[in-house]
């Protein structure tokens, strides 16, 4: 009996974290969304059933709005990373001289912070102080102009997003066996059948799962977007979290940002389930 | 000794052996447009921010160049003094430790219960590890708010250390478990028949063997801690108990005028984890190979 307690008591204080911030704050912020709770007009709290939802989805366009530049932001940003990230894996999983220390270094903006990336960033955007002049870059400000904020954004963002995709897709390549290109190469498969026949199939699960992390991550990607535009120009690159946090923090309306934020979530975990079954994750498969 | 051959990681053995090192013996053209051009392609574009912000934090003030000479250390003088980035970077060094020790004990045991054990509830529990992934963080904000108040632990750098720990932790388990997983239970068992209890057993057989997986999480643990601005300027107002993502997001508001104070306060963010970072990276990789993304 004691014996078959031991896993349970292993795993004890990772439920009750787990439980006491994860689950119970997500209980609370579905019970939120159904309040009226707006701090700076307190004589209106109490409950409002489906009063908040209403007014996401039927009056305020800033919503969908948000929502739409969250998914272009995501597929881009996503779409971009997938394919530097891979040819970067592919790179430094090749047999070279000094390859550990090119690995160090094409990864190390992974462990920089938003905060940071956008610090360093802004010293290359802002026009007196940028390279960009040296590429011939005109003397506006890149980050105000709303047709090259974008851009500008998620160049910034794949600076420190293709190496985190790049270290999940080489930990992918990892795990496929060097015989399998050896019986390729022995059958007379050039580079490219086997890269098509050998590398893309195993690395199949591991494309899926870092896309949808980084999908996840993106979608919910506060830091950067928050100190390097602040959302703007004029709501330009506002991401649905963005939105929720200046809902919640800056005009103190809890309830409406809860309702925003349950949105936000039941939206990420459709998509994510929608993903893995698209993509039969994890099912076995003919090779 | 060969078990820990076995734990580190196997770049080498992984690489298609046969095939391309005989290619790479007779001299390929290919080869430097398939590899060098585009790796050193992607080095400029990695390491010329990196350089920029040296530039700008070496130099002096006014000071044009591209190149910073004579260097200067007055915009870190600044940022250490003036701005206080002696007391964030002291926070962050807490908040990175506390949370790095907690996620990383841990991990070991909810990750030594998924490799070891076939325990009812084990399928759900790695589902909600799962599913806690797709959480978003910036979206707890409003009632992870209201709970820490409650605890009275707004303003305290100890809602920092439990909120990092909590987010730290389901990646962190799922990693750990690959880790202990790839150490042989024989080991152990050999031990526990020669009179060993299971936790003896486990700290004299398996930690030792654990080296290279401690590193990985423990790293990760802390990179993630002290890259952490949401929870940090969310929970902590006081300026006192600013981390440096706060500091430096601080920094690049109100004295972006100033340049070369930016670009200092972003070395002292940058200069820890770039650090720590490069030499932990391969044993992160191997880390995800055997533990998240098993093919």
């Amino acid at each position: 009996m004691r014996r078959r307690a031991v896993p349970y008591l292993l795993i004890s204080p990772t439920v009750a974290l787990i439980a006491a911030f994860l689950v119970y704050p997500i209980g609370s912020v579905a019970y939120y969304s159904l309040q009226h709770q707006n701090l700076t007009r307190p004589w209106a709290n109490g409950f409002a059933g489906l009063d908040n939802f209403r007014r996401m989805l039927f009056e305020d366009e800033l919503f969908w709005q948000s929502l739409g530049f969250t998914a272009k932001w995501v597929i881009v940003e996503v779409g971009l990373q997938l394919l530097l990230g891979l040819a970067l894996a592919l790179i430094v999983n090749e047999s070279f001289i000094g390859r550990g220390l090119a690995r160090s270094l094409v990864f190390s903006p992974w462990a920089v912070s938003g905060v940071l990336t956008t610090g360093i960033w802004i010293l290359l955007y802002t026009p007196s102080t940028g390279v960009l002049r040296f590429l011939g870059q005109p003397e506006a400000a890149v980050l105000g102009n709303p047709d090259t904020v974008f851009p500008a954004v998620v160049v910034t963002e794949l600076w420190r997003g293709v190496p985190f995709f790049a270290i999940l897709l080489l930990a992918g390549l990892q795990g496929i066996p060097g015989e399998l290109y050896e019986a390729a190469a022995v059958d007379g498969a050039g580079r490219t059948r086997r890269f098509f026949h050998v590398t893309l199939p195993h690395l199949r699960d591991a494309i899926v799962l870092a896309t949808l992390l980084r999908g996840v991550w993106e979608f919910n990607n506060v830091d950067l977007l928050y100190t390097l535009t602040g959302g703007g120009p004029a709501q330009a690159t506002t991401t649905l979290p963005l939105y929720v946090a200046q809902r919640a923090v800056d005009s103190k309306d809890f309830g409406y940002g809860s309702a925003l934020t349950m949105a936000g979530f039941v939206i990420l975990l459709f998509c994510s389930i929608l993903y893995l079954r698209l993509n039969r994750f994890g099912e076995d498969r003919d090779r | 000794m060969s078990a820990d051959v076995m734990t580190r990681p196997r770049s080498r053995a992984a690489v298609p052996a046969g095939a391309r090192r005989r290619r790479s013996k007779r001299k390929d053209p290919g080869r430097v447009l398939r590899l060098y051009i585009p790796l050193g392609l992607y080095l400029v574009f990695t390491l010329v921010p990196f350089y920029w912000m040296l530039v700008f934090a070496l130099r002096p003030a006014g000071s044009t160049d591209p190149v910073p000479w004579p260097i200067t250390f007055e915009h870190f003088e600044t940022v250490w003094n003036d701005i206080g980035y002696a007391v964030f970077f002291k926070n962050s060094v807490i908040v990175g430790v506390w949370s790095l020790l907690f996620t990383t004990v841990i991990a070991v045991m909810g990750g030594y219960a998924l490799a070891r054990y076939r325990f009812r509830g084990r399928g759900l529990f790695m589902v909600v590890l799962l599913c806690t992934q797709f959480i978003p963080g910036a979206m707890m904000l409003i009632p992870l708010f209201s709970i820490f108040k409650s605890l009275g632990l707004i303003n305290s750098l100890g809602s920092l250390v439990l909120a990092d720990t909590v987010f730290n932790l389901p990646l962190s388990i799922i990693l750990m478990s690959g880790f202990i997983s790839a150490v042989p239970f024989t080991v152990e068992e050999a031990a526990m028949v020669d009179g060993c209890t299971r936790l003896r057993g486990f700290l004299a057989i398996v930690l030792p063997q654990l080296r290279p997986g401690l590193i990985a999480v423990g790293s990760f643990a802390f990179i993630h801690t002290w890259n952490n601005f949401l929870f940090a300027l969310m929970f902590v107002s006081k300026q006192d108990s600013f981390t440096i993502p706060v500091g430096l997001s601080y920094t690049i508001g109100e004295y972006s005028a100033d340049f070369g104070a930016l670009a200092a306060g972003g070395v002292v963010a940058a200069l820890p984890v770039v650090c720590v970072f490069a030499v932990v990276q391969r044993y992160l990789v191997h880390g995800i190979s055997a533990g998240a993304v098993k093919g």
